[in-house]
């Protein structure tokens, strides 16, 4: 079994530190994790990307040509991926930044407004941990048990912000949730691979 | 020691600390720069030294002066900063200096570009140098064999007394995979006192000159001769490669090296759900190059097919290996892009079905 993902967004959005996070919490549930930026030539304001695959066995190719989810944080980048990602994959959708629906109907598209969630909550700076919590809602590449002991150790030095960026987190996970669970009883729909629009 | 998760930069940075390896001089060029970067602070804290020098020429030129005091020491760049340092590289190799120096290949020529690329091939295995030398080149595939490539590339410089370079292309660079530093690890050879060493003369031990001019005709001529039976030593010990899928049958054969054939090694895979056989042979040594086992396993294909990021260089070696008893295919990508498994499967499939036209020579 394989997942694997493009978390794409503006420099600065957290496209990836989200990637970074998803493929320590896939090694600490003993899988094999590629983790692969884009690195070319980008000023500050530009699009940055990763690639991350998270395996049963050995990662062959880091470099996937067509993913089998997206996380798109903004619409340059659900313009430049959209048409890449696998028939009956998932592109999750940062509505907060994206104006525009999925045009794609052969897989499951979950919108969350992660901007918006974190705006919310009080803590702006939070989206991307919103948008990481949407994504494994939406996805279920990694348990979200594990993100959350990462998100500990990643501030543990500073306790304040382990429960604000927990519960930006959870409030992700929990939005991307209830469309998968609209999606899965939707008279008429086929289940997780037919378009929830 | 637990799997951390790190960029093939710092694997290749802590692999050397861990090594024995406290000097490192370098210049900074992307994308290896956070090798230099880890160790700028990494280094002091185990009582080693980092320095940033003036430039390329300035790093290796002193890696030749702390290897001939007798440390370990180690440089690394990319494909640019690689071509300033190839006049050290030959006065290392005449001098007979263990150094390891890390390539993260970027794509060129000239300034090129800084995304990936294995166009450096012909520099790392031709001797990019002036003069009759060789140097090892140990090609990594994953961020866990550039750690283990590195330690084993300082065992074998100092083995050898000579330089040998760890090749990566920019993924390796700049790819995150877990990592495992083994505790345990003995080293690869017995490795001698080096008495050679110039570390300040007592009286007590012949003078220690570190050198490559040799002014006279006879004494170059079997310096030369004692480097070439080194050389050779070194061509009959130090190959490596891997095989997948060559114990079964197949059609073709793909011979491709670092993260390219992690790349060939999926399309494999989605080739022989569709009853497509290929197999791949890796070469981790580049230098020595495993010109037998690509020889035998042609042998047992229709066709061969190389896949590089470049032009195709290490093909030449291919042919060599297989001297015109099969056909020889390349697919290569240039300037920073990258081959993806699709692309090399749907190479494969031209190959077998007549659409890919053979390479010849002229």
């Amino acid at each position: 079994m394989q997942h694997d993902m493009i978390i794409a967004g503006f420099g600065g959005q957290g496209a990836l530190l989200i990637g970074k996070m998803l493929a320590y919490a896939g090694m600490h549930q003993g899988k094999e994790v590629s983790w692969l930026p884009s690195y070319g030539p980008e000023m500050r304001g530009g699009t940055a990307n990763c690639t991350v695959v998270i395996s049963d066995k050995p990662v062959g190719s880091p470099v996937i040509k067509s993913p089998r989810a997206l996380l798109a944080l903004n619409l340059p980048s659900l313009d430049k991926f959209e048409d890449s990602v696998r028939p009956g994959g998932v592109i999750l959708v940062n509505t907060s930044l994206v104006n525009r629906p999925v045009r794609r109907t052969d897989l499951r598209v979950v919108s969350v407004a992660a901007n918006d969630i974190a705006n919310s909550l009080g803590n702006p700076r939070g989206a991307n941990m919103v948008a990481l919590g949407a994504f494994v809602g939406a996805t279920g590449v990694v348990d979200l048990r594990e993100v959350e002991a990462l998100v500990r150790d990643t501030f543990a030095r500073k306790p304040a912000l382990v429960e604000v960026n927990l519960k930006a987190l959870h409030a992700g996970f929990e939005a991307a949730g209830e469309q998968v669970k609209e999606a899965a009883v939707t008279p008429g729909s086929a289940g997780p691979n037919t378009a929830a629009e | 020691m637990a799997k951390k998760l790190m960029k093939g930069c710092e694997a290749i940075g802590e692999a050397a600390i861990r090594a024995g390896c406290k000097l490192f001089f370098g210049y900074p060029i992307t994308p290896q720069n956070e090798i230099p970067e880890y160790l700028s602070h990494r280094l002091p804290q185990v009582g080693g030294t980092f320095v940033q020098a003036e430039s390329e020429v300035g790093a290796s030129n002193m890696i030749y002066g702390a290897a001939g005091a007798g440390e370990r020491v180690f440089t690394s760049s990319s494909s640019p900063g690689i071509s300033l340092m190839q006049e050290a590289v030959s006065y290392l190799a005449g001098a007979e200096l263990p150094v390891v120096i890390v390539n993260i290949m970027r794509a060129g020529p000239g300034l090129g570009g800084i995304l990936p690329s294995q166009a450096d091939y012909f520099q790392a295995t031709k001797g990019g140098g002036h003069g009759d030398f060789n140097t090892l080149v140990l090609a990594p595939w994953s961020v866990q064999e550039a750690a283990d490539l590195v330690a084993d590339a300082f065992d074998l410089a100092d083995y050898y007394r000579n330089p040998v370079y760890v090749l990566g292309d920019g993924l390796i660079g700049q790819m995150m995979e877990p990592v495992e530093f083994r505790e345990d690890r003995k080293p690869l050879k017995d490795l001698a006192a080096k008495t050679w060493a110039s570390t300040g003369w007592k009286g007590d031990r012949p003078r220690a000159v570190i050198n490559s001019l040799y002014l006279d005709a006879d004494t170059l001529e079997q310096h030369n001769r004692d480097l070439q039976a080194k050389y050779a030593t070194i061509r009959r010990d130090e190959v490596r490669w891997q095989g997948y899928g060559l114990d079964g049958d197949y059609d073709v054969l793909i011979v491709a090296y670092g993260t390219v054939a992690r790349v060939c090694l999926t399309a494999m895979e989605e080739l022989r759900e569709q009853g497509i056989k290929a197999a791949i042979l890796r070469p981790i040594s580049l230098y020595p190059f495993p010109y037998d086992a690509v020889r035998q396993a042609s042998a047992r294909a229709r066709a061969v097919l190389v896949v590089e990021l470049s032009a195709g260089q290490m093909i030449q070696d291919v042919q060599l290996a297989v001297a015109e008893t099969r056909p020889i295919h390349f697919h290569g990508r240039t300037g920073g892009n990258l081959v993806s498994p699709d692309e090399a499967a749907a190479k494969v499939r031209e190959v077998l079905d007549g659409r890919s036209q053979e390479v010849r020579n002229a």
